[in-house]
């Protein structure tokens, strides 16, 4: 028993390191970054310290017990088994302490809650496995991809310093505003969560759900997709970048001149060499995740490319399968999600690459042709 | 046992089929519980290589063992085994044992519908674990089979659908039985507020399997037209809602939580009695815990969606309302301390074990409660402090509970006892490597690391390593449980029919090993 009391000790150590510690993330909640995570982090500090001081209080008099209270030692036993004041009081008690817990609580809940008057809204769309990011206010959209490398995954390179929790495009938001998050899925349920900013909320397909922050300071701020959706969950990391507000101008204005160069993009004819090389970086951000690098999918759960009557036959049901998806499986409408350049490309690159050899190629002008067939609406702005 | 059969025969019933078919044919409450229990063990180490597999995998950052869809089906399917193969089992199994013994009872009230309660068990078992098997594999959408996403699955996820159906069917019949035992049955004088703590709580059990598996058969039957008929029930594009079944789920996964634990509570409120050699303290407090608890269990089902979006007064009434269990839970812990206080108290496994369980189920209860804060959840939802609350509560508190329950009776079902040294090593070996898996997932949680993923940021490095290690360390002590086992029924000191110097109630009045029919005359309670 000794040992046990022993072991006690070195929890009782961690538990008031988990509650006290505010510097040292690694046993505590990340360092909040806005109102509502110190909210929470003070809630979580001032719980954990009840539960501490009850623990050593009723563990203490078990161990007592346990020590005091045994044949080895001679105790003989009472034979008291029922004592109704002592019910009520040990009912009461607590009803009482939780009170405590529950009043500061409901004021975070309902702050929490609270999205009315934004500086600005993010529609955030949780993807199969990516997030797309629409600035509302600004007309700004792209798509968010995980950019560290796949030998890292593999282990055939050495991991960077934010080994999975890299993206190509960061979310971008200035420093100080209110900013209001429409959150929603296109496919299964994903969950948006930057835990510095302390806000999380589901990604429901066919809903549309609020969440806000105010990022305190300047400052690059991580996270990831937090409910399970597939194959590579842990693959969807998100990040923000809190600037300040002459930054975040210049980074829409950046952002809208990439959008110019991607609509002339659309009605330009390519050769068929460009159109592999740009369609190459569409399929591994895109289709590598599920069809593989080398096209040969996983057997049993996801088809593969090469060889594949889809990527040797018409183009006409080729480009069809990539804009509108397979419904039922985890084959995604790319349509609402890729451009018409971009969906040409990784049509060319898939019925050229690897043991495909037929030679044809797709152009913007026909998937938009496509389109007009579909209700796949081309996106707004690449 | 053959022995028992003889006499069976003199009574001038047909004779007993042996070999396969005598366990096929069985009637017996105590062949089947036997049953049950192995049935558990089996499943126990099946889920248990299955968690290994993922702590080995997240021993380091970067993909080593598995693939990402290998890791989800490893995941998914330790959840489902070790929930509905493993922990409820084995309460049924104890409850085939026990329940008639303690009541003075011949047997159940429909011992062909036990039979078959049983049998239909191992059938849902092979469906799952064939899945593996399959074009795409197992199940791979999580325990929870949240769609949209358990739409997309192949062949498996059918075969996962049907296996609930035959568990819940199980769990219904096996209830049904359980109940009418216990209301019809009881040995002359043995009035409700007489019976052992133990029944009481599957008593209360077998209340919430009815009430909820029903639910849950209509949520995956939901699930079932939604993948193969065209039905749009959680599909929004068809006017469904995928929310719609996470609430039908968690309305019967809350209760199902209590049904993982009432029956732990029921057999630590039998052991902390007989090793303190004091009665148990507020037996009848004891007994409306239970039920305020199992009550309560029906209107708190969102705390497990509270980041779902749901508006604030939902949020604030599934917070108040959890946060009310803690109520109820605490009286049933203060209980237990009041029940060793000035007792004569002796540590041998079973109360090893049932002390273990009060302290660490009672951290699983503190995370809980931590969890049960609306806004502190919502930072810790979804993330390895979940997983840390969850195992608490169901390794040191349900599984803890059972190697108690196991260690206690063994005695009386095998006629022998266990060999006290090696089970004080499964204890220690099982309750360090216990913290050492979890604790530092509290840690991990916290930091923010999201739950069910293959790999991982280099920061969550160390807390994974520690608890890759004490995950072999407590697996393997299992094994020791298993020696433990075999070595009792295969001989032993014999036991006396009291067993413990402690021990109160009906069973202890018949021999050990109990012979294959007892109570066929009711005993008489005063």
């Amino acid at each position: 028993m000794r040992k046990t009391g022993t072991r006690l000790a070195a929890w009782a150590t961690l538990l008031s390191a988990s509650g006290a510690a505010t510097a040292d993330y690694a046993y505590n909640l990340q360092a909040p970054a806005s109102q509502i995570a110190r909210d929470v982090f003070q809630l979580h500090n001032w719980i954990m310290l009840v539960c501490l001081g009850i623990f050593i209080v009723v563990f203490g008099a078990m161990f007592y017990s346990l020590i005091k209270h045994r044949k080895s030692v001679g105790h003989k036993a009472a034979h008291f088994h029922e004592n109704t004041t002592v019910e009520v009081i040990w009912t009461v008690i607590p009803f009482v302490i939780l009170m405590g817990m529950a009043y500061p609580a409901a004021r975070v809940v309902i702050d929490m809650k609270d999205t009315s008057n934004p500086d600005m809204t993010i529609k955030i769309t949780g993807y199969q496995w990516k997030w797309g990011y629409d600035y509302l206010n600004e007309g700004v959209s792209f798509y968010s991809n995980l950019s560290t490398p796949r030998e890292q995954i593999e282990n055939t390179a050495t991991k960077g310093e934010h080994y999975l929790l890299e993206v190509d495009e960061p979310m971008v938001v200035p420093v100080g505003k209110r900013v209001r998050l429409l959150i929603t899925a296109n496919d299964v349920l994903h969950a948006w969560w930057v835990p510095a900013l302390g806000a999380k909320q589901d990604a429901i397909p066919g809903f549309i759900r609020d969440s806000w922050f105010t990022a305190d300071k300047i400052g690059t701020y991580r996270g990831q997709c937090v409910e399970l959706c597939g194959k590579d969950h842990g693959f969807m990391p998100i990040v923000v970048e809190v600037v300040s507000e002459e930054d975040y101008a210049k980074w829409v204005a950046k952002k809208k001149g990439a959008a110019d160069v991607a609509a002339t993009d659309n009605t330009r004819t390519f050769d068929t060499a460009e159109l592999i090389t740009r369609g190459q970086k569409v399929y591994e951000a895109n289709c590598a995740a599920c069809h593989q690098a080398n096209g040969m999918g996983l057997p049993g759960a996801f088809p593969a490319i090469s060889g594949s009557k889809v990527a040797t036959g018409p183009v006409e049901a080729h480009i069809d399968i990539v804009l509108n998806g397979k419904p039922g499986t985890a084959m995604a409408a790319f349509g609402g999600q890729l451009s018409d350049a971009d969906i040409a490309a990784v049509v060319t690159y898939q019925r050229n690459a690897w043991d495909n050899k037929v030679g044809d190629a797709a152009q913007p002008a026909q998937i938009a042709a496509a389109r007009g067939g579909s209700e796949a609406a081309a996106p707004a702005a690449q | 046992m053959s022995d028992a059969a003889h006499a069976h025969d003199d009574h001038g019933h047909h004779a007993h089929p042996t070999g396969i078919m005598r366990w096929l044919t069985t009637t017996n409450h105590k062949d089947i519980g036997s049953m049950y229990l192995w049935f558990a063990l089996i499943m126990l180490f099946a889920a248990g290589s299955m968690a290994l597999l993922i702590r080995a995998e997240l021993f380091q950052p970067g993909m080593q063992l598995t693939h990402p869809d290998f890791f989800n089906q490893l995941t998914t399917m330790h959840g489902l085994i070790m929930i509905f193969g493993v922990i409820m089992p084995a309460f049924s199994g104890f409850a085939n044992w026990q329940v008639p013994l303690m009541l003075g009872a011949p047997d159940m009230a429909f011992p062909r519908m036990n039979n078959w309660a049983f049998w239909i068990l191992p059938v849902a078992g092979l469906l799952l674990m064939s899945s593996f098997l399959l074009p795409g594999g197992a199940v791979a959408g999580g325990w929870t089979m949240y769609p949209p996403l358990f739409i997309q699955g192949g062949i498996s996820y059918d075969l996962t659908i049907l296996a609930v159906h035959i568990m819940g069917l199980s769990s219904i019949m096996g209830s049904i039985n359980i109940i009418t035992t216990i209301l019809n049955m009881r040995a002359p004088g043995l009035t409700l507020m007489k019976m052992p703590l133990f029944v009481w709580t599957w008593l209360i059990t077998a209340y919430l399997l009815i009430a909820t598996m029903p639910v849950l058969a209509g949520a995956v039957t939901m699930l079932l037209t939604d993948r193969n008929f065209g039905t749009h029930f959680f599909n929004a594009a068809g006017g469904g809602d995928p929310v719609m079944f996470q609430h039908i789920f968690w309305f019967f996964a809350h209760p199902e939580v209590y049904i993982l634990i009432l029956p732990a509570f029921g057999i630590v409120s039998q052991i902390i009695p007989t090793f303190a050699r004091k009665p148990l303290f507020g037996y009848a407090s004891m007994v409306y815990a239970t039920a305020s608890i199992a009550i309560l269990s029906f209107i708190v089902w969102a705390h497990h969606m509270f980041t779902v979006g749901m508006p604030a007064a939902a949020q604030l009434f599934f917070m108040f309302s959890t946060m009310l269990i803690a109520v109820p839970t605490g009286v049933k812990v203060f209980n237990w301390v009041a029940t060793m206080w000035k007792g004569s108290m002796t540590f041998e496994t079973p109360m090893l074990f049932a002390i273990a369980f009060v302290c660490l189920f009672t951290i699983g209860g503190f995370s809980g409660l931590v969890l049960a804060i609306a806004p502190v959840d919502i930072q810790l939802h979804d993330t390895y402090y979940v997983v840390a609350h969850f195992h608490y509560v169901l390794v040191s508190g349900a599984l803890f509970s059972i190697f108690a329950g196991i260690y206690y009776w063994l005695p009386k079902w095998t006629g022998h006892m266990y060999d006290e040294t090696l089970g004080k090593w499964h204890f220690w070996l099982s309750v360090i490597g216990m913290n050492i898996v979890f604790f530092p997932m509290h840690f991990l949680g916290l930091a923010g690391m999201p739950r069910r993923i293959p790999d991982y940021a280099l920061q969550f490095t160390e807390f994974n390593q520690i608890a890759t290690v004490g995950a072999f360390i407590f697996g393997f002590s299992q094994l020791i449980f298993l020696w433990v086992v075999l070595k009792a029924i295969r001989g032993g000191e014999k036991a006396t029919s009291k067993v413990w110097e402690g021990a109160e109630g009906l069973e202890w009045t018949v021999p050990s090993p109990a012979p294959y029919h007892t109570f066929e005359t009711a005993p008489v309670v005063k």
